[in-house]
C-alpha cells in the first residue's frame, strides 16, 4: 500500500511552485488592494466610497469559481485572446481576497481609538501625517492575525485553480495520479492535505513575524509565548474580524458572534 | 456579438431551474450537517479529558487549514473504498458541512463563552446536573446569539457550492458551464451564473442582517 509514496510525493510537488506561485502572487495582488479599497472605504468622498463599496460587494457576492469560469472561458471571447492559466488564476485570488481584506483594513482602521484621532488635531498634524504615522501603525497590529486566516483562505483558493488546468498540487493528484493509481486514493489525498497544511503552517508563522514587527512598530512588547503557539493565536479577536470579514457581506457586527 | 440576448434567454431556464434547485438543496443541506456537527465539535473542544480536546483541537485545525476542493476529492474517492458508496450530491453535502462544521465549531464556542460566569455558578447553586445545565441553561442563551454568525458561514457555502462540478453535482456554475460547452459559448451562461450568485448572496445578507437586529433586540 505505502510503496508508491515516493512517486507520488514526487509528482505532487512538481505542483507545489505553482500552488505556491498562485498564493503568494494571490497575496501580493490582494494586499495591494486590500489597503486601497478600505482606505477608500473610509474615505470623505461619497463617490470613492461607492467605488469601493462596489467593488466589494461584487467579488465577494459571486463566487470564485464563477469569476474562475469567467476570466477564463467568457473574457477570451471579449478581449480575443487567452490569458495565461496561471495569470487569471494570480488576477482572481488577488481581486476575490482583496475585497475580503478591504473589510479588514476598514475595521482595523476603524478600530483605533478616537482620542487618537483628536490628539492628532490637537498636535496639528496633517490627514498624511496621521493616517501614516498614528492610525495606520496601530491599525496595522489588528490586521494580521485576520489577514493570516484571510491568506490561509486564499492558498485553500489556489486549489480550484485546478478547474482552469494550472498544473498545481491538487492538479497533479487530480489528473496524473488518480487517472493511474484510484485504488490508492487515501494515501495520495492524504499526502495533498499534509502539503497544504505544511503551507498553511507556514503563512502563520510569516505571519506572526510580522505580527512581532508590527507590535515594535508601536512599541508592544512580545508576548512571553513562543513561535509555536502561533498556531493558536488565530483565535480570538482576530477570528471575529475575520469572520465578519470572511463569512458574509456587508457589515457583519463583531458583536453577534464575536470571541470575548 | 458579444452578447446575444437570444441565446441568454435560451439558457437562463436552464440554470436557474436545474442550477438554483441543486445549490439550495446542497447549501440547506450542508449547513444542517454544519450547525449540527460544529456544536459536537465546539462540545468536544471543551471536554475535560485532553486527549479529547487535543484530538478535536488538531481535528478542527487540519479540516480549515485545507482546501474544501481536496476533502471534496478525498471522501469522493476514499468513501467507496471503506465500502460507503454514496451518490456525488450526499458526499458533497458532506464534505461541505463536515468543512464548515469546524468554522461554526468556533462560532459556538464563542457564543457560549459569551454566556456570563453567573450562569454557570447559578446552575451549580440550584445543582442542576451537567446535562440540564448545558440543555436548560447555557445553549439557550449561547445559540440565538450565534445564528447571525451561522448565517453568513451558510452565505460562505452556497458561493463554494459550484466546487461540486468537480464531482459531477451541477449546480449554478456547473450548468453554466456544461451549457456553455454545449454551444461553445461561455459569455452568457457564466455572466448569468455571476448574476444569480450575486443577487442570492445580497439578498441572503439582508436575511442574515435582519436576524441580527432581532436578536440583538431580544437581547
Amino acid at each position: 500500500m505505502f510503496d508508491n509514496i515516493g512517486l507520488f510525493v514526487e509528482t505532487i510537488s512538481k505542483g507545489l511552485l505553482l500552488t505556491v506561485e498562485a498564493t503568494l502572487g494571490g497575496i501580493v495582488i490582494a494586499t495591494i488592494l486590500s489597503f486601497v479599497f478600505g482606505l477608500a472605504m473610509l474615505s470623505r468622498l461619497r463617490l470613492v466610497r461607492a467605488i469601493a463599496r462596489i467593488y466589494v460587494e461584487f467579488w465577494r457576492g459571486t463566487s470564485e469559481v464563477v469569476q474562475l469560469l469567467w476570466i477564463y472561458f467568457a473574457l477570451p471571447v471579449l478581449i480575443g485572446y487567452q490569458i495565461m492559466p496561471l495569470v487569471a488564476g494570480i488576477v482572481v485570488l488577488g481581486l476575490n481576497f482583496g475585497a475580503y481584506g478591504a473589510e479588514i483594513v476598514r475595521g482595523a482602521v476603524q478600530s483605533v481609538p478616537k482620542a487618537q484621532y483628536e490628539g492628532c488635531i490637537a498636535l496639528n498634524l496633517t490627514p498624511a501625517q496621521r493616517m501614516r504615522r498614528v492610525i495606520l501603525p496601530q491599525s496595522l497590529v489588528e490586521m494580521v492575525p485576520p489577514f493570516n486566516n484571510l491568506f490561509i483562505q486564499l492558498l485553500k483558493g489556489s486549489a480550484l485553480l485546478t478547474m482552469i488546468t494550472v498544473h498545481e498540487m491538487t492538479y497533479q493528484a487530480r489528473e496524473v495520479l488518480i487517472t493511474r493509481h484510484v485504488s490508492q486514493a487515501a494515501t495520495i489525498w492524504t499526502i495533498v492535505l499534509l502539503f497544504y497544511l505544511v503551507l498553511a503552517i507556514l503563512i502563520t508563522f510569516g505571519m506572526r513575524l510580522l505580527e512581532l514587527w508590527a507590535g515594535r512598530l508601536v512599541g508592544r512588547k512580545p508576548p512571553q509565548r513562543g513561535l509555536l503557539s502561533a498556531l493558536r493565536s488565530r483565535r480570538g479577536r482576530a477570528a471575529a474580524i475575520t469572520d465578519a470579514a470572511v463569512a458574509g457581506i456587508g457589515h457583519t457586527s463583531d458583536r453577534s458572534g464575536g470571541d470575548r | 456579438m458579444i452578447w446575444d440576448w437570444d441565446y441568454a434567454w435560451e439558457v437562463f431556464p436552464k440554470i436557474v431551474g436545474d442550477g438554483l434547485r441543486t445549490a439550495v438543496v446542497a447549501t440547506v443541506l450542508g449547513s444542517l450537517v454544519a450547525y449540527t456537527l460544529g456544536l459536537v465539535l465546539a462540545l468536544l473542544r471543551r471536554s475535560p479529558i485532553r486527549v479529547v480536546s487535543g484530538i478535536t483541537w488538531a481535528f478542527i485545525e487540519f479540516i480549515r487549514s485545507t482546501p474544501l476542493l481536496v476533502q471534496i476529492f478525498f471522501l469522493f474517492f476514499v468513501l467507496p473504498d471503506i465500502g460507503l458508496t454514496l451518490d456525488p450530491m450526499t458526499t458533497g453535502v458532506i464534505a461541505l458541512g463536515l468543512h464548515y462544521a469546524t468554522y461554526t465549531a468556533e462560532v459556538y464556542r464563542a457564543g457560549i463563552e459569551a454566556v456570563p460566569p453567573g450562569q454557570w455558578e447559578a446552575a451549580t447553586a440550584l445543582n442542576l446536573p451537567r446535562r440540564r445545565t448545558w440543555t436548560a441553561v447555557i445553549l439557550p442563551q449561547a445559540v440565538p446569539r450565534v445564528l447571525p454568525a451561522l448565517g453568513n458561514y451558510t452565505i460562505s457555502m452556497l458561493k463554494e457550492t459550484p466546487l461540486l462540478l468537480m464531482i459531477g453535482v451541477l449546480e449554478i456554475a456547473g450548468v453554466a458551464r456544461q451549457v456553455g460547452s454545449r454551444a461553445f459559448r461561455y459569455v452568457e451562461p457564466v455572466t448569468i451564473a455571476g448574476v444569480l450568485f450575486l443577487v442570492l448572496s445580497l439578498a441572503a445578507s439582508l436575511l442574515v442582517r435582519w436576524l441580527e437586529r432581532r436578536v440583538r433586540y431580544r437581547n
